[in-house]
């Protein structure tokens, strides 16, 4: 669960406070309240976790990171859970 | 275990492993204790054992947030979906974890309104959406989680939201290392710090091993790479008898961490006077409640949870392998009645789980190799 997620932000939303981002081809609404000291602009690459952007990161490192999570055999619980932003059952 | 040309930079970690070699000294011992459970499943799933020394040994430390929540805990959560208005929402992995009467996802079968979330933002949205049921969001994790639940916090406060609260389990990581480090049984030469909770809290935090314990720390990335450079600078740092805090992920962590994270956690958190760890006893300042200022959004606040007073499954040696003192497969119950489909302890349930990882990438392939 302390999976860290690269995603590219595509969108800024709600004033600032989330954005939306693109992980393999998934969209997601996420929140970037966590990086006001250096607020990320479109086309940025972020570190997630459980739905919030935890830090700003170099597309290089997104690109290792996400080799990492590949070698880690962690791709197809990345890819759920970055679907399951935003879901719950209701 | 893998071959290292499919790893990236197949050369540099070549001869990152030669230096090492060539540096070991055969007469000491090298104990590291990586601190993340992210990092014990890297060191398994790479195999990196086997390209080093036997002189280096990894001891499995306490980072692994499911694991290291006492069963009572559970107990007390899960007791909360027992009152009819109440949808309890927790992460995936907590799902699985075995309490006295089983687990989250049991109850649920049985007809709790329990559900599952991946993120805390989805248990507001779920308030929002049923307001005339409580829901409460069963919260842990590391520093590396907290501040996600401090702004969902915050966010409860500026919808108003009058059905939501946060049943508080986040830990702190520092306080458990200064437990070990003061333990007579502790034998541990250096630690290699936690990725991505630095991000959070910064290097600082560190810093008293170093200067109290006189043992480097080295926080480190998730790579191969990263793994083994985190190694060779213990390795360095310990044959000229240092100890200092160094950084090798500073790509990603900075010595100060995220400041805004650690404004949102002491706004919306305060540290409990003493917490209780699975295997680790009762350890003072270890854990986050949620602060005066926010206690309307506090389930221990809001309703009456039960005490429950439970004893650990019998022969179940967790907290042992939690604090190093044994191996996984020095547990009577492992690869028996504890495997990852149908876990007794905490550290069988994720990936992160020193068991769990030892089972997938060291018990399961010596079934083959042998
Ligand atoms: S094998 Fe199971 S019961 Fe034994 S220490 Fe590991 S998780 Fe606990």
């Amino acid at each position: 669960m302390c999976l860290a997620i690269p995603a590219k932000i595509t969108e800024i939303l709600d004033e600032g406070h989330f954005a939306m981002v693109d992980v393999s081809g998934v969209r997601r609404k996420v929140n970037i309240d966590l990086l006001h000291e250096d607020i990320p602009d479109v086309n940025d690459w972020v570190l997630l976790h459980v739905g919030f952007a935890m830090s700003k990161i170099s597309a290089e490192d997104a690109r290792e990171q996400m080799q990492v999570l590949e070698l880690l055999g962690e791709s197809e619980q990345v890819a759920a859970e970055v679907e399951g932003y935003g879901h719950f059952e209701d | 275990m893998k071959y290292v040309d499919e790893f990236r930079n197949p050369e540099l970690i070549k001869k990152t492993c030669a230096e090492i070699k060539r540096r070991v000294d055969p007469t000491r011992t090298y104990r590291i204790m990586e601190i993340c459970g992210g990092h014990t499943h890297a060191i398994y799933r790479f195999g990196l054992k086997d390209l080093l020394p036997e002189t280096i040994e990894f001891v499995h430390g306490p980072g692994c947030p499911v694991c290291v929540l006492p069963m009572a805990r559970l107990d007390e959560g899960l007791s909360l979906s027992e009152n009819p208005d109440v949808i309890l929402t927790a992460f995936g992995d907590m799902m699985r974890v075995p309490g006295t009467q089983g687990t989250l996802l049991e109850h649920k079968a049985r007809g709790r309104d329990i559900r599952m979330v991946y993120s805390p933002l989805d248990a507001l949205k779920l308030a929002e959406t049923n307001p005339e049921r409580q829901v409460i969001f069963f919260a842990i994790g590391f520093e590396t989680t907290a501040p996600s639940t401090a702004l969902t916090l915050k966010r409860a406060r500026l919808l108003g939201l009058k059905n939501f609260t946060v049943f508080c389990n986040h830990v702190v990581i520092a306080p458990p290392l200064k437990a070990l480090l003061d333990s007579p049984d502790m034998r541990l030469d250096a630690f290699i710090g936690p990725g991505h909770v630095s991000t959070v809290i910064g290097c600082k935090p560190y810093e008293f091993i170093a200067r109290d314990y006189q043992k480097p720390v080295v926080v480190s990335g998730f790579e191969p790479l990263d793994l083994l450079q985190s190694v060779l600078m213990i390795v360095k740092q310990l044959n000229q008898e240092e100890a200092r805090v160094e950084n090798q992920y500073a790509r990603a962590v900075s010595w100060e961490g995220n400041l805004a994270a650690q404004k949102a956690m002491a706004e919306t958190f305060s540290l409990r006077p003493r917490f209780e760890w699975r295997g680790l006893g009762q350890i003072p300042q270890s854990a986050f409640a949620v602060s005066e200022a926010y206690s309307e959004w506090d389930s221990e606040k809001r309703f009456a949870i039960v005490k429950t007073r439970t004893t650990e499954p019998f022969r179940a040696r967790c907290g042992e392998v939690l604090q190093g003192l044994i191996k996984p497969n020095d547990c009577p119950l492992f690869a028996n009645d504890c495997h990852p489909e149908h876990p007794t302890g905490a550290l069988m349930v994720s990936s992160e789980g020193a068991c769990a990882a030892y089972y997938t990438y060291v018990h399961r392939q010596q079934g083959v190799f042998e």
